[in-house]
C-alpha cells in the first residue's frame, strides 16, 4: 500500500504543477513511513517540502497556498500529532468554501496515518476519524486496498475540497497483486464497496478492520454464517444506499471500527441503518469497537483492538433468539 | 561556586562543536528603543504632499466609517461591531501601501482597512450584519475573509505569498494582528515559517493596548513585541501607531523589502483602542479615563492635520472637502445597511461541499418543505 500511496502522489505532481507535496521529514527522508520517496529527487524541494515543525503553520501555510491556486497535500507525521492543527482545519479549512459563498474553495489533501496494531508507543496509534466526520465541510476518505490507497488518494488530490485522508498503518505493508503501470479505475470518493457478498448479515467497515472482517468472515463459514463485508472506503460521504441495501437483504449488521464506540462512526450508521432498516432487521444493529480508552501501550493493544473473534460474538449474538 | 570552580567547566575543557555557530548578524534586526515618529519631527520635511492630503482625506473617511457603524449597532442593523478609533492610521496606511496585486490578510478588527483598499463598505459588513460570513470574493479585492479566530490568518498570508513567490509572481501579503493574538501559537508558527522560506510578507501587530480587558503587560514579557522578531531571524520595527506618516512609511519599506526578496518583516504598531472592545464590551471595568484622555492628545488626525496645516499641505477648504466625503460615504453605507438583506434559507446547504452530499440533500429537502408549510400557513 505504502507504493500505491506514494506512486499517487508521484502520478499527480506529474501531470498537474500545482499539485505540492508537504510536511515534516518528507523531503529528503521521503517520509517516517517513507510514503513520500523520491518525490523530492524528482520534483525538487520546492514541490516536496520539508517544513518546519509545527502542525498548524502546515496546514495554515497550505490553507495560503490553496488560496493561491495550488493543491497542496499536506501530510502529519502522525494521527495524535495532527491535533496542533485542528483550529486551522476546523475554522479555516473546513469552512472557507462556505464563508466565501463558494468563491474561495479549498483543494487541499491532510494524508494522516491512523490507527494501531502496529506496536507503537502511545500518541502514535489514535484512530481520530470521528473528530473528522463530525466537522462539516471536510471529505473523510480510507482506503482499506492497495488499489484504494492510489484510487483514492488520486481522487482526494483531485477534490476541490479539502480531503481528510486517513492511511491505515498497519496496512502500509500489505500487498497485492497491483500494477502501477495500469492501475485499474476504482471508484471515486462517495462509494461503498460490497467486498464480500453474502446473505446471514452485514459487516459494515472502513480502513484497517476491513482484513480483520474478510477474515472473520470466512472463520463464520465454519458455523453456517454466510456474511456479506460492506468497505465504506469513505466516511464523509457516507453512502447509505450501498449499506442500507446490503442490510435489507440479510437483515442483520455489526459495524466494526478501531476508534473507540461511544460518539465513533459506528454509532451514527448503526443509527442510521436502524431508521431506514428497521422493518427489514432481524436484529438490533451491532458494533464491535475499540475500547473507550486513551490507545493502550503496544503490549495491551492486542486486547483493544476489535478481532475476529469479538466479530464471530457479535455475529452470534445476531440471532437474538431469546 | 563559580561557573570557572564548576568541574568541568576549566576553559581547557571547553570546545565547540563543529558546523553550528549562532548567527551574529542579528543587532540590525533588533528595534528601535523608542516607536518611532515622523510628524512633529524633523523628518517630517521629506512628506510627499499628495499622499499625505491621501492620507488625511482616508483618515477623516475612517473616523467616520467608526462612527457610523457603530451607530448602526445601536440602530441593531448590525450584530457587533469592534471601532478602529483612534487605530485609524494602521488601518489606512496598511492598505494604503499595497499594489493591487498585493493580499491583505485582516482580523476581525480590520474592516476599515478592508475598506480603505477598496471593498464596498456594505460588501465589509455582511460577517457583523450577518447575512453571510465573508460578502465578497476574497480574490477579486485580494482581500482574505476577516478572521475571527485570532493570530489563524497568519500562516495564511506566509502561504499565499510562499505561492506567488513560487509561482514567480510578484505578490506581497501583509498581515494583521492585535497584540493579544501574539501570543497564540499560530502567531509565531507563521513568524517562523515565514523567516524560513524567507516569504514576501509584512506582519503588522496593532498594539493598541487591551486583549479585550487584557492590557499587554499580562500578555507578555517580551521588551516589546517588535523583539519578538528578532527569535525569527527577521527584522523588528517599533512604530507609532498613530503618526500616520511613520506608519506609512515603515510599511512601505518592509513591502519593498518583501517584493526584493529581503523577506518578511514584523511591525508593532503602538497605537490605543479609544472605544470599548465592541459595543457589548464596558471598557470602564479595566481602564481609568485618565488613560484615555492622555490618547486623546494624540489622535491620529490631529497630529496629521496639525503637521500639514503648519506646512501649508492642507487648508481649511481641504479639510471641509474631507469632511464633505466622509459625509457621503457615511449616506451610502447608513442607505446600504438600511436596505434589509435579502437571505436565502437554502444558501446552508449551498456552499458546504463542492456536490451536495445526499446527508445535505435529503436535511435541504426538509427544510424547503418547511418553509413551504409556512409559505401556505
Ligand atoms: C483563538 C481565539 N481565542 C479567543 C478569541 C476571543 N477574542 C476575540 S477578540 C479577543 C481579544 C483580542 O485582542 P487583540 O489580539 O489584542 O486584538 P484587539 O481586539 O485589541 O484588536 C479575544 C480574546 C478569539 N476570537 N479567538
Amino acid at each position: 500500500m505504502a507504493q500505491a500511496l506514494t506512486r499517487a502522489m508521484r502520478d499527480a505532481m506529474a501531470e498537474d504543477p500545482t499539485v505540492h507535496v508537504m510536511g515534516e521529514d518528507v523531503g529528503t527522508l521521503g517520509g517516517v513511513f517513507r510514503i513520500t520517496d523520491g518525490l523530492a529527487k524528482e520534483f525538487g524541494e520546492e514541490r516536496c517540502t520539508d517544513t518546519p515543525l509545527a502542525e498548524a503553520g502546515i496546514l495554515g501555510a497550505a490553507v495560503g497556498m490553496a488560496m493561491y491556486g495550488l493543491r497542496p497535500v499536506v501530510e502529519m507525521q502522525f494521527d495524535a500529532f495532527a491535533y496542533p492543527a485542528f483550529e486551522q482545519l476546523i475554522s479555516h479549512v473546513a469552512k472557507m468554501r462556505n464563508r466565501t459563498r463558494g468563491a474561495m474553495p479549498l483543494p487541499i489533501t491532510i494524508r494522516v496515518p491512523y490507527g494501531g496494531g502496529i506496536g507503537g508507543v502511545e500518541h502514535h496509534c489514535d484512530s481520530s476519524e470521528a473528530y473528522y466526520v463530525a466537522t462539516p465541510g471536510l471529505t473523510v476518505v480510507t482506503p482499506a486496498t492497495v488499489e484504494d490507497a492510489y484510487g483514492l488518494l488520486r481522487a482526494s488530490i483531485a477534490s476541490d475540497d479539502p480531503v481528510v485522508f486517513l492511511e491505515p498503518k498497519r496496512l502500509y505493508w500489505s500487498k497485492a497483486d497491483w500494477r502501477p503501470e495500469a492501475p485499474t479505475p476504482v471508484p471515486g470518493i462517495g462509494k461503498a464497496l460490497v467486498r464480500r457478498a453474502g446473505t446471514s448479515a452485514t459487516l459494515i467497515t472502513y480502513g484497517p478492520s476491513l482484513p480483520v472482517c474478510l477474515e472473520a468472515a470466512e472463520a463464520a463459514r465454519q458455523e453456517g454464517w454466510d456474511l456479506e463485508v460492506v468497505d465504506l472506503r469513505s466516511l464523509v460521504p457516507f453512502d447509505e444506499n450501498t449499506v442500507v441495501e446490503s442490510v435489507r437483504r440479510t437483515g442483520r449488521a455489526v459495524v466494526v471500527h478501531e476508534a473507540g464506540g461511544f460518539g465513533g462512526p459506528g454509532a451514527e450508521i448503526a443509527a442510521r441503518v436502524t431508521e431506514r432498516c428497521f422493518h427489514h432487521l432481524e436484529a438490533p444493529v451491532l458494533r464491535v469497537t475499540g475500547f473507550d480508552i486513551p490507545y493502550p501501550p503496544p503490549m495491551l493493544e492486542k486486547h483493544h483492538l476489535p478481532g475476529v473473534d469479538r466479530i464471530l460474538d457479535a455475529v452470534a449474538r445476531l440471532q437474538w433468539e431469546n | 561556586m563559580t561557573v570557572q570552580e564548576l568541574p568541568g567547566a576549566g576553559a581547557s575543557h571547553r570546545s565547540t562543536p563543529p558546523a553550528w555557530r549562532p548567527r551574529t548578524d542579528a543587532a540590525p534586526l533588533l528595534p528601535d528603543p523608542e516607536p518611532y515618529r515622523v510628524l512633529g519631527t524633523e523628518a517630517a520635511d521629506r512628506l510627499d504632499p499628495e499622499l499625505m492630503r491621501r492620507c488625511y482625506a482616508e483618515l477623516v473617511r475612517g473616523r467616520r466609517y467608526n462612527a457610523q457603524a457603530t451607530a448602526l449597532t445601536k440602530q441593531g442593523r448590525l450584530a457587533v461591531y469592534p471601532s478602529t478609533v483612534g487605530q485609524e492610521a494602521c488601518e489606512i496606511a496598511a492598505a494604503l501601501v499595497l499594489e493591487d496585486q498585493d493580499w491583505l490578510f485582516p482580523s476581525y478588527r480590520d474592516t476599515l482597512a478592508a475598506v480603505a483598499r477598496g471593498l464596498d463598505p456594505v460588501q465589509a459588513l455582511t460577517l457583523l450584519r450577518g447575512d453571510w460570513h465573508t460578502g465578497y470574493d476574497p480574490r477579486e479585492h485580494r482581500i482574505a475573509p476577516l478572521s475571527t479566530p485570532l493570530a489563524t490568518q497568519l500562516p495564511h498570508a506566509v502561504g499565499l505569498a510562499h505561492a506567488a513567490r513560487l509561482r514567480g509572481d510578484d505578490v506581497v501579503a501583509l498581515a494583521m494582528v492585535g497584540d493579544g493574538g501574539t501570543s497564540e501559537g499560530d502567531f509565531h508558527e507563521a513568524l517562523n515559517f515565514a523567516a524560513v522560506w524567507q516569504a514576501p510578507v509584512v506582519f503588522l501587530v496593532q498594539n493598541n493596548g487591551f486583549a479585550i480587558s487584557v492590557p499587554l503587560a499580562k500578555q507578555t514579557a517580551a521588551p516589546t513585541l517588535a523583539h519578538k522578531a528578532v527569535g525569527y531571524g527577521m527584522p523588528g520595527r517599533l512604530v507609532d501607531g498613530n503618526d500616520i506618516a511613520a506608519m506609512h512609511e515603515v510599511l512601505a519599506e518592509a513591502v519593498r523589502r518583501a517584493r526584493a526578496g529581503g523577506g518578511p518583516t514584523l511591525i508593532e504598531a503602538v497605537t490605543y483602542r479609544m472605544e470599548a472592545h465592541t459595543n457589548a464590551d464596558d471598557a470602564t471595568r479595566y481602564r481609568g479615563d485618565a488613560e484615555v484622555e492622555a490618547w486623546k492628545a494624540h489622535d491620529p488626525i490631529d497630529l496629521l492635520e496639525r503637521e500639514l496645516t503648519a506646512r501649508g499641505i492642507i487648508d481649511e477648504a481641504a479639510i471641509a472637502t474631507a469632511r464633505e466625503e466622509a459625509e457621503t460615504m457615511a449616506a451610502a453605507l447608513r442607505e446600504g445597511m438600511n436596505a434589509d438583506p435579502v437571505v436565502d434559507p437554502m444558501d446552508l446547504f449551498a456552499h458546504v461541499y463542492a456536490e451536495q452530499t445526499d446527508r445535505l440533500r435529503e436535511q435541504a429537502a426538509m427544510l424547503r418543505a418547511e418553509l413551504e408549510a409556512e409559505d401556505q400557513a
